[in-house]
C-alpha cells in the first residue's frame, strides 16, 4: 500500500509523457508533408542564430517592455524545471525535496529562493501581458485574426501560469519542515502565516494537494502545447536554426523553371523529343504554392512556430493603411489548414483524402496576397525568424504561373518586360535617350 | 551628355572599369533620368572609365519576379546575362536598389556572377580612394532626412553608405522615427509601383510622406528612382512641394559640386 502514491505518480507521469509523444509525432509528418529544403549549410551560423535569438532572446528586446517581461516569463520557465525534475524524483522515490541531501541546505536554500523570487517576478508579468492584452487597446492584439480561439489561447497561458506559480508558493509555504528553516522561502514566509490555524493534518494535505496539482498542471500543460501557439516554446530552437541565411532580398531561383527556360532558349532543343528511354515521363511539377503541401518544411515549421505576436503585422505597410494583408493571419492560416490536413490524414489511415478546400482562397484570399509590397518589415521583426513573405510569394507564383491570376495591371506590366524589356510601354531602342535629354 | 557604350568600347577592344546599370527607371521614368544624368555627371567629374548598355540593357526582371512570374524572370536574366557575359562584365553599379538586389543576389546562380555595387557604395569607394570630394558648403545646414529603400536597407543591410554621403554635404541629417532596419516601405516595391493598391484606409506613400515630415526636412533624401516617385508624390498630396524637395543621393551630391 505504501507504494500507491509512487505507482500512481508513475501513472500519471508515463500517460502525460506518452501523449506528449504522440502528438510530437503528429507534428513531425505534419512538417514533414513540406517539400524539401536544404539547410544544412554553415552549422555555426546556424548555432549562432539559435543561442542569440532563441536563448538569448535578442530580438525580442527590439520592444524593450515586452521584451522585459518575456524575459522574466522565460526564465522562470527554464529554471523551474529544475524544480519539476526533483519533483519528478521524488514522485517516483517516495522521496521528499531530493536535492536537499544532495547539494546541501544552503545551495538549496538558494536554490529555491531563486525560483520563489522568480515565481513572483512571473506572477506580476503575466498579470501585466493580461492587462495588455484585454484591457490595454494595443493595435496588433486587436486585429480580426485574433478573434475567439487565438485571443482565448492566449489567455488561458495565462491563467495556466498563474496557478502554477500560485500552487508552487503554496506548496513551499505548507512544507512545515522547509518554513522551520527559515530558508530559501523569500516569498512563501509571507503566505505560510494564512495557514496558522490549521492543523498539521490539513497543512500536511495542503502541501500535498499543491504538489500533486502542480505537477499534473504541469503535464497538461506540456499536453496543451501542441493545441496553442506556445508551441513556440519548443519550436524557437529549431526555427531560428533552420532559419534562412541568405539577404532578405533574394528570393530563391526555382529550378523547375531555370530547366524550361534554358530549354525554351536554346536554338537545339527538340520541343517533340521524347523524353530517353528509362526517363520516366515526369509529371510536370506545380510552379508556386496553392497548399501546404507545395511550401517546404521550413514555411511548415514556421506556421506552426509563430506565437501570434502580431509584431510582424503591427511593422506591415499595407496593414498599416488598412489592407487586408496580415503576415500574422498568413502564419495563422498555414498552420490552420496544416492541422486540418493532418486530421484528414488521421482519418484516412495515413492518406490525405481531397477535401475540396486548399489554403489559397479558404484560407488567403487573393486580395490579401497582392497588396504584399516584398518589403522585409515581417521578417525583420519576427521574434522568431519567420518569414511570412516566402509564403506569400510562392502563393502568388501560384497564382500567375499555373492560374495566370494576377492584376489585369500587372499583366500589361508583364506583357512590357516580355514585348519592351521594361515595365512600361516603350521602345527598347529608345533605351539611351535619357543620355541626350535637359 | 557623353554616355559610353559597351559595344563601341568593344569595338575598340577597351574594357570599362565598371558598367553603369541604368535600369528602366532610369532609362524612360522621367523623373528618375535625372537621377541617372546626375549619376554620369559624378562619374565624370572623379574619371570613372564606364559604360553603359544601352538599347542592349534589358529588363532585370525584378518586378516579374516579385509579381510572381518566375517564367519571365528567368529569362530576362539569362538574355541579360548571356549580354553581361559576352562583354566580360566584372564590376556593375546601379542607382536602383531592384536591379541592385536582383544581379547581385539572383543572378548568380543561373551564371551571372559580377560585383555589383549601389551607386551610393560605388561614390563612397571613389571618395575613400581620393577620386572624388564632396563640397559641404552648397547644401551647409539644409535639414535632410534619408527614406532606406527596402531592396537596399533591410534586403541587402546597407544603411550607412547613403548615410556617410548625406552627412558629407554638411547638411543637417534628421532620422524618422521608422529607419534602417525598421524603415516604412514607400509602396512601390514587391510591383506595386504598376498596380493600383488593394483597398485600404490610406496610400502607403502618403504614411510614409508623413512620417518623414514629422521631422520637419527641407530635403527628403532617397537612393532608389521608386521611392523618388513615391515620395515625391506624397508631398504633392500633402501640398508641401513648396517646402520639402525630394532628391536622390546623387542629384544632392551634383548639386553639391555644382555639376
Ligand atoms: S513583406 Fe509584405 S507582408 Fe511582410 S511587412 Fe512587407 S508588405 Fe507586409
Ligand atoms: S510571424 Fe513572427 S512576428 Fe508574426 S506573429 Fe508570428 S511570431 Fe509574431
Amino acid at each position: 500500500m505504501q507504494y500507491l502514491p509512487n505507482i500512481l505518480f508513475a501513472i500519471i507521469l508515463a500517460v502525460g509523457i506518452g501523449f506528449f509523444v504522440m502528438n510530437v509525432r503528429k507534428l513531425s509528418r505534419n512538417i514533414k508533408l513540406g517539400k524539401d529544403v536544404d539547410r544544412t549549410d554553415n552549422k555555426s551560423e546556424r548555432l549562432k542564430n539559435m543561442l542569440m535569438i532563441a536563448i538569448g532572446q535578442s530580438k525580442m528586446v527590439k520592444r524593450p517592455l515586452s521584451g522585459l517581461l518575456h524575459i522574466v516569463v522565460y526564465i522562470g520557465f527554464i529554471i523551474i524545471n529544475i524544480e519539476v525534475l526533483e519533483i519528478i524524483i521524488d514522485g517516483l522515490l517516495g522521496t521528499h525535496r531530493v536535492f536537499q541531501g544532495i547539494i546541501g541546505d544552503g545551495f538549496y536554500a538558494f536554490l529555491i529562493g531563486t525560483f520563489e523570487i522568480l515565481a513572483a517576478l512571473v506572477f506580476v508579468a503575466v498579470i501585466i501581458f493580461w492587462l495588455r492584452r484585454n484591457v490595454a487597446n494595443i493595435k496588433r492584439f486587436l486585429n480580426r485574426e485574433l478573434k475567439g480561439w487565438p485571443k482565448n489561447d492566449a489567455n488561458y497561458i495565462i491563467y495556466f501560469e498563474i496557478v502554477l506559480m500560485s500552487l508552487f508558493i503554496v506548496m513551499n509555504a505548507t512544507d512545515v519542515p522547509f518554513q522551520q528553516a527559515g530558508i530559501g522561502n523569500p516569498i512563501s514566509q509571507f503566505v505560510a502565516p494564512l495557514f496558522d490555524g490549521f492543523t498539521p493534518e490539513t497543512i500536511h494535505t495542503v502541501e500535498r494537494t499543491a504538489w500533486w496539482l502542480h505537477i499534473g498542471g504541469i503535464l497538461i500543460f506540456l499536453n496543451y502545447l501542441y493545441y496553442s501557439k506556445h508551441l513556440h516554446i519548443l519550436l524557437a530552437f529549431p526555427n531560428t536554426y533552420f532559419a534562412n541565411l541568405k539577404p532578405k532580398g533574394q528570393f530563391n531561383n526555382l529550378e523547375s523553371v531555370t530547366n524550361e527556360v534554358k530549354l525554351m532558349m536554346d536554338p537545339d532543343a527538340d520541343p517533340y523529343a521524347m523524353p530517353a528511354e528509362g526517363e520516366e515521363e515526369a509529371v510536370p511539377e506545380k510552379f508556386g504554392a496553392s497548399d501546404v503541401a507545395d511550401l517546404s518544411w521550413v514555411q511548415l515549421l514556421n506556421a506552426y512556430t509563430c506565437t501570434e505576436c502580431g509584431r510582424c503585422t503591427s511593422a506591415c505597410p499595407a496593414n498599416l493603411t488598412g489592407k487586408k494583408l496580415s503576415p500574422r493571419k498568413i502564419m495563422m492560416d498555414t498552420r490552420d489548414r496544416l492541422e486540418e490536413v493532418g486530421r484528414n490524414i488521421d482519418a484516412n489511415k495515413g492518406t490525405f483524402v481531397d477535401d475540396g478546400k486548399q489554403l489559397l482562397n479558404d484560407y488567403i484570399l487573393e486580395e490579401e496576397l497582392w497588396a504584399c509590397t516584398s518589403c522585409n518589415a515581417c521578417v525583420e521583426e519576427c521574434p522568431v525568424n519567420i518569414d511570412p513573405l516566402s509564403i506569400i510569394m510562392d502563393m502568388r507564383r501560384y497564382l500567375v504561373m499555373e492560374k495566370s491570376a494576377a492584376p489585369q495591371e500587372l499583366n500589361m506590366m508583364m506583357t512590357n518586360i516580355e514585348n519592351n524589356g521594361a515595365p512600361w510601354a516603350y521602345n527598347q531602342q529608345d533605351r539611351l535617350n535619357w543620355a541626350n535629354e535637359e | 551628355m557623353n554616355v559610353p557604350k559597351m559595344a563601341d568600347m568593344m569595338a575598340q577592344g577597351k574594357q570599362p572599369e565598371v558598367l553603369f546599370w541604368v535600369g528602366a527607371a532610369g532609362s524612360y521614368d522621367d523623373r528618375a533620368k535625372k537621377i541617372s544624368r546626375a549619376f554620369v555627371k559624378i562619374l565624370h567629374q572623379a574619371n570613372v572609365d564606364f559604360a553603359v548598355l544601352g538599347v542592349e540593357e534589358s529588363s532585370t526582371g525584378d518586378a516579374a519576379k516579385r509579381a510572381g512570374n518566375e517564367f519571365l524572370f528567368q529569362m530576362q536574366a539569362m538574355m541579360n546575362i548571356e549580354v553581361l557575359n559576352g562583354y566580360e562584365v566584372k564590376k556593375i553599379v546601379t542607382c536602383d536598389p531592384h536591379s541592385f538586389n536582383t544581379l547581385k543576389n539572383e543572378y548568380p546562380s543561373l551564371g551571372g556572377k559580377y560585383e555589383v555595387f549601389h551607386h551610393t557604395q560605388f561614390i563612397q569607394n571613389l571618395i575613400s580612394e581620393g577620386r572624388l570630394k564632396i563640397d559641404d558648403t552648397n547644401l551647409k545646414g539644409k535639414r535632410v532626412t534619408f527614406h532606406d529603400p527596402c531592396y537596399l536597407g533591410r534586403a541587402n543591410e546597407v544603411y550607412e553608405s547613403p548615410r556617410d554621403l548625406i552627412r558629407r554635404l554638411g547638411v543637417n541629417l534628421t532620422e524618422m522615427k521608422r529607419s534602417k532596419e525598421t524603415a516604412l516601405c514607400c509602396g512601390a516595391g514587391g510591383a506595386q509601383m504598376f498596380k493600383d493598391a488593394e483597398k485600404g484606409d490610406k496610400e502607403i506613400n502618403v504614411l510614409r510622406t508623413e512620417e518623414a515630415l514629422k521631422t520637419n526636412p527641407q530635403i527628403i533624401a532617397t537612393g532608389c528612382p521608386y521611392c523618388n516617385t513615391m515620395m515625391t508624390d506624397g508631398i504633392k498630396f500633402k501640398e508641401k512641394e513648396d517646402s520639402v524637395i525630394v532628391r536622390d543621393i546623387a542629384e544632392l551630391i551634383a548639386e553639391a559640386n555644382n555639376l
